[in-house]
């Protein structure tokens, strides 16, 4: 008994996460994805109808603006973060003697909440009293910067903030990745003769390929769940300018009673994480059982 | 008296790959049995068996006469040590080898009386109160050794304990395991793929290759009379000549034709061998070719060699020569007067030479 | 500065016509490394300069103006006479709402996590990479695709709307990292230290105890200030799965900001903004170098 207690007690203690795990994610995401296909309003309902909800979803304006928005949203978001990140990243590699210090500053927006970034940036860009209106004051009256009422431009101080809380992150994981390049390789180009930027560009970055991916992986990531800088920054207006399948999602979800839309939007999502989790968690644990 | 270990039969797979296949092993108490083998052989997953740390596919593992095969290791009544010592990192040394008292409830006293014995007969006093990581690796297979002994049991078991050693200290520890096993009268098993380990500590030799045994014997059976042609080649530096030559019935006796590039085949005559086959592997350690006159005996034979290569290494002189289109060692006197290049007459000693078929390997005398 | 450029490259050092350049690109290097500080560091300036401000200073003044004259009361009113919708209570209520909602999730996610990797690391069965695969996967989906059902579980179980339904969601769905964490890092031990322990006669719980909790300090620290982290910034499952009484202290921000009744106050909002995301950066402060550590855990090889 006791033996048969030793052999089984390490699959007991997984059990209960497993079991967790099956039901709270496995099992509810069969739930929504059944729900998605039902005529589901304020109540859920269960029986199946079709592929009707996704049909109302992509005929609908408001979520088409949301779906463009999640990829300039996320495109500019990404693309912006990696650049400055890893150019961030080389000019503090260059032997900086308040390297510390600096890092410190970079990386300080990951520890706060979309939230309050979000809320510090929108009166940092309020026309009437943030930027604009210092600038204004410094002698240039016609100095215009309204882009969070701006309906066209607003999403783009969406991608302001984000970059600003995310870019020092990716900053630190290429940081650690530029350090963790063999010494010797390096050495032996500069005995060589190779310029610095060659060094850089030849052989440091082409080996940070996982980094990049890494940092692709977490910042898509964040880029896709971004809901709560949205409510804060700009709260999807100015009309439904800066929504984002998230804020689309929890708005049928909670305000608008629209159950089955909720669950179509969320099922897109989730088959947009799918696209580029799946690949990336397949490649790296069958790399881990080798 | 019952052996102290008994494997029969045993087998290990891991789902369609047999990693050990019908072993069978006995010891007797105070025997120092060596699990010897290149890496991949499965000595380590025999040794994990043994232990209990790995479940058994078929087969029995009897210790001290009581049938173990499903028994958890706790209670098979045995030590190990570990290739990395698996010294616990964050208990001091004297916690590190009190752990498996402390966790079977032995009394306090009982525990200290036995930690000061063990670090005495270690010389290890001075670093009880020391943590792992601030000790020499010489001192953590000290320690390491300290908790397998202060357990007393019936069988200690060693996983190359002493591959994570630099050269000299790997020499001394294997002297001192050695002596250990004199003092205790202790029965041990010990996995290694040194093969001067091997023959330096056992009593008995298992060679393992592939997960089949290939030969079982005391060391001087194993070194002299090889049971197949992996064992000529694993066991011995530098390894045995293996050379291809054919036999003929002269008589009672062999006669033994060896090809070489350039010049007429050697011809070689055995009194003692009969029945071989047409074509042979001759095997013949590097001591057992001299330079001519420097050895005596009835079955030396001499021939005329081609001297490629010298190697001095100090006490010996080693010669290659190229013989039935193989590399050929010879091991001199320091003071030979080979030289590359230059005609040689070695002295082949058939007394000590082992014949194998060539297809299967086996041995043939 | 340059000396440490002529250890790295001693050709320059015989070419002193090359080091003017040498100097001045450093100069460059630096300013530009100091501006971009300045950018990073604008947002908390702003924020911190305006909650002591008064209104009338904000309206007049110049956003990154220092103030004229400093008050406090912006921050006590955020702590304790904001409204929130119809409350005036200020943030206090909603913070300690917070705190009581974060430390037994962090605790508990984090020693499930624990016992969880020790099994997956270390005492390896069929399928147990499989059961991680699936938990893994989990840290990645996107929450709105949960919130649904788990809107109804805990309608269902009766916590909906309480602090304790909202401290299982947080657990269930932390479990995926706090697991991911202690399983990379207990998988770098050497399975052997297990089997000499088993030798030794220790069960799978003692050798958890006495072997591996002793050497996880690192770990917890990063399990900790992950999940403290995670907790105390969501917004999400907050605004989801809280009411009245029971929302943390980011949804009861947002309240704030957005609450419409009376005159804008800025001055209170960067002030509630401010205390918001004060323990989450004493946290960065204090415990930086594991703060990095967790957040790359999840991205980088282990």
């Amino acid at each position: 008994m006791t033996k048969w207690l030793e052999n089984h007690l390490p699959k007991m203690v997984l059990a209960p996460s497993f079991i967790a795990v099956l039901i709270f994610v496995y099992g509810f995401i069969a739930w929504t994805a059944w729900v998605s296909l039902t005529r589901s309003k304020l109540l859920p309902r269960y029986e199946i109808d079709g592929f009707i909800q996704y049909d109302r979803l992509f005929d609908s304006p408001r979520w088409d603006t949301a779906f463009g928005n999640l990829f300039i949203f996320g495109g500019l978001f990404i693309g912006i973060c990696m650049v400055l990140g890893l150019a961030l990243a080389i000019l503090l590699d260059q032997h900086i003697r308040v390297e510390g210090a600096i890092r410190t500053i970079y990386l300080y927006p990951m520890a706060l909440s979309m939230i309050v970034t979000g809320t510090a940036w929108k009166w940092i860009l309020n026309p009437g009293l943030g930027l604009e209106a210092m600038v204004q004051g410094w002698g240039y009256p016609n100095f215009s910067f309204d882009w969070l009422v701006d309906p066209d431009m607003a999403i783009y101080t969406v991608v302001l903030a984000g970059v600003w809380q995310s870019s020092g992150f990716v900053m630190a994981l290429f940081l650690a990745g530029l350090r963790s390049v063999d010494g010797e390789i390096i050495k032996a180009a500069q005995v060589d003769g190779i310029p610095t930027w060659r060094i850089y560009s030849a052989i440091i970055i082409p080996s940070m390929a996982p980094i990049f991916l890494s940092a692709f992986i977490v910042l898509a990531h964040l880029a896709i769940k971004a809901f709560d800088l949205v409510i804060a920054l700009t709260g999807g207006g100015p009309g439904y300018a800066t929504d984002l399948p998230a804020t689309y999602m929890y708005a049928m979800a909670f305000s608008r009673g629209d159950i089955g839309q909720a669950a179509s939007s969320a099922m897109v999502m989730m088959a947009v994480v799918f696209a580029i989790v799946v690949p990336y968690l397949y490649s790296e644990l069958r790399v881990r059982n080798d | 008296m019952a052996p102290i270990l008994d494997i029969s039969k045993l087998q290990k797979s891991y789902g369609a790959t047999h990693v050990l296949k019908d072993i069978n092993v006995q010891i007797d108490e105070g025997d120092f049995l060596v699990l010897v083998g290149p890496s991949g052989c499965g000595k380590s997953t025999l040794l994990n068996c043994i232990a209990g740390l790995e479940p058994i596919t078929g087969g029995s593992i009897h210790i001290g006469g009581r049938d173990m095969t499903h028994v958890s290791p706790k209670d098979r009544d045995i030590a190990m040590v570990f290739q990395s010592y698996a010294l616990y990192p964050t208990m001091s040394v004297a916690k590190n080898i009190t752990f498996g008292m402390k966790v079977r409830g032995v009394d306090q006293a009982t525990q200290e009386a036995k930690l000061a014995d063990v670090a005495r007969q270690l010389q290890i006093e001075k670093l009880l109160n020391r943590r792992p990581g601030q000790l020499s690796g010489g001192q953590r297979q000290r320690v390491a050794m300290g908790r397998a002994l202060v357990r007393d049991p019936k069988l200690f078991l060693f996983d190359e304990p002493l591959s994570n050693l630099d050269a000299k200290l790997r020499v001394e520890m294997r002297s001192e395991i050695k002596k250990l096993h004199h003092s205790m009268n202790a029965s041990i098993v010990y996995v290694t793929h040194d093969q001067i380990e091997a023959m330096t500590l056992a009593t008995k030799i298992v060679v393992l290759k592939d997960g089949v045994v290939q030969q079982i014997g005391s060391p001087s059976e194993i070194y002299n009379k090889p049971a197949n042609l992996f064992v000529a080649d694993f066991m011995g530096s530098p390894a045995m000549n293996l050379i291809p030559a054919r036999a003929e019935p002269e008589g009672g006796a062999t006669r033994i034709e060896i090809d070489r590039e350039g010049a007429a085949p050697i011809i070689l005559h055995d009194p003692h061998a009969s029945g071989l086959p047409r074509d042979i592997i001759l095997g013949l350690r590097p001591e057992d070719i001299a330079e001519a006159g420097f050895r005596a005996g009835e079955d030396v034979q001499e021939a005329q060699c081609l001297v490629d290569m010298v190697e001095p290494a100090g006490a010996d002189t080693y010669v290659m020569s190229r013989l039935g289109g193989t590399g050929v060692t010879a091991r001199l006197h320091a003071e030979t007067i080979a030289r590359p290049g230059e005609q040689m007459t070695l002295a082949f000693d058939l007394g000590k030479v082992s014949y194998f078929e060539p297809g299967t390997g086996t041995r043939l005398n | 500065m340059t000396d440490v450029t002529a250890t790295h490259a001693p050709a320059q050092a015989v070419r002193p016509a090359r080091s003017w350049g040498k100097t001045a690109l450093r100069w460059i290097l630096y300013i530009v490394l100091g501006l971009f500080a300045l950018w990073y560091l604008m947002p908390l300036f702003v924020m911190l300069t305006t909650s002591i401000k008064t209104l009338e200073e904000i309206r007049t003044g110049s956003l990154i103006a220092l103030p004229r004259d400093a008050t406090l009361e912006p921050w006590a009113k955020a702590w304790s006479g904001a409204c929130t919708g119809i409350q005036c209570e200020g943030l206090r209520p909603f913070f300690w709402n917070s705190v009581i909602l974060a430390v037994p999730s962090v605790l508990i996610s984090t020693v499930i996590g624990a016992l969880n990797g020790y099994v997956i690391a270390q005492w390896r069965f069929k399928g147990a990479n499989i059961i991680f695969a699936l938990m893994l996967f989990g840290c990645f989906i996107p929450f709105q695709v949960v919130l649904l059902p788990m809107a109804r579980m805990l309608g269902l179980m009766g916590i909906a709307g309480t602090i304790p339904g909202l401290m299982f969601v947080h657990i269930i769905y932390g479990l995926g990292f706090t697991t991911l964490f202690f399983r990379n890092y207990y998988v770098t031990i050497p399975s052997e230290l297990v089997k000499a322990a088993k030798v030794d006669g220790a069960g799978f719980l003692r050798i958890f105890v006495s072997i591996f909790l002793p050497l996880s300090l690192p770990i917890v620290v990063v399990s900790v200030i992950w999940q403290f982290t995670q907790i105390w910034n969501d917004f999400l499952f907050g605004v989801s799965f809280s009411s009245a009484g029971t929302q943390p202290v980011t949804v009861a921000l947002n309240n704030i900001v957005n609450s419409t009744t009376g005159v804008k106050e800025y001055n209170v909002d960067m002030a509630a903004a401010i205390i918001a995301a004060l323990p989450t950066l004493l946290v960065y402060v204090v415990a930086g170098k594991y703060f990095i550590r967790g957040l790359t855990a999840g991205s980088v090889k282990g």
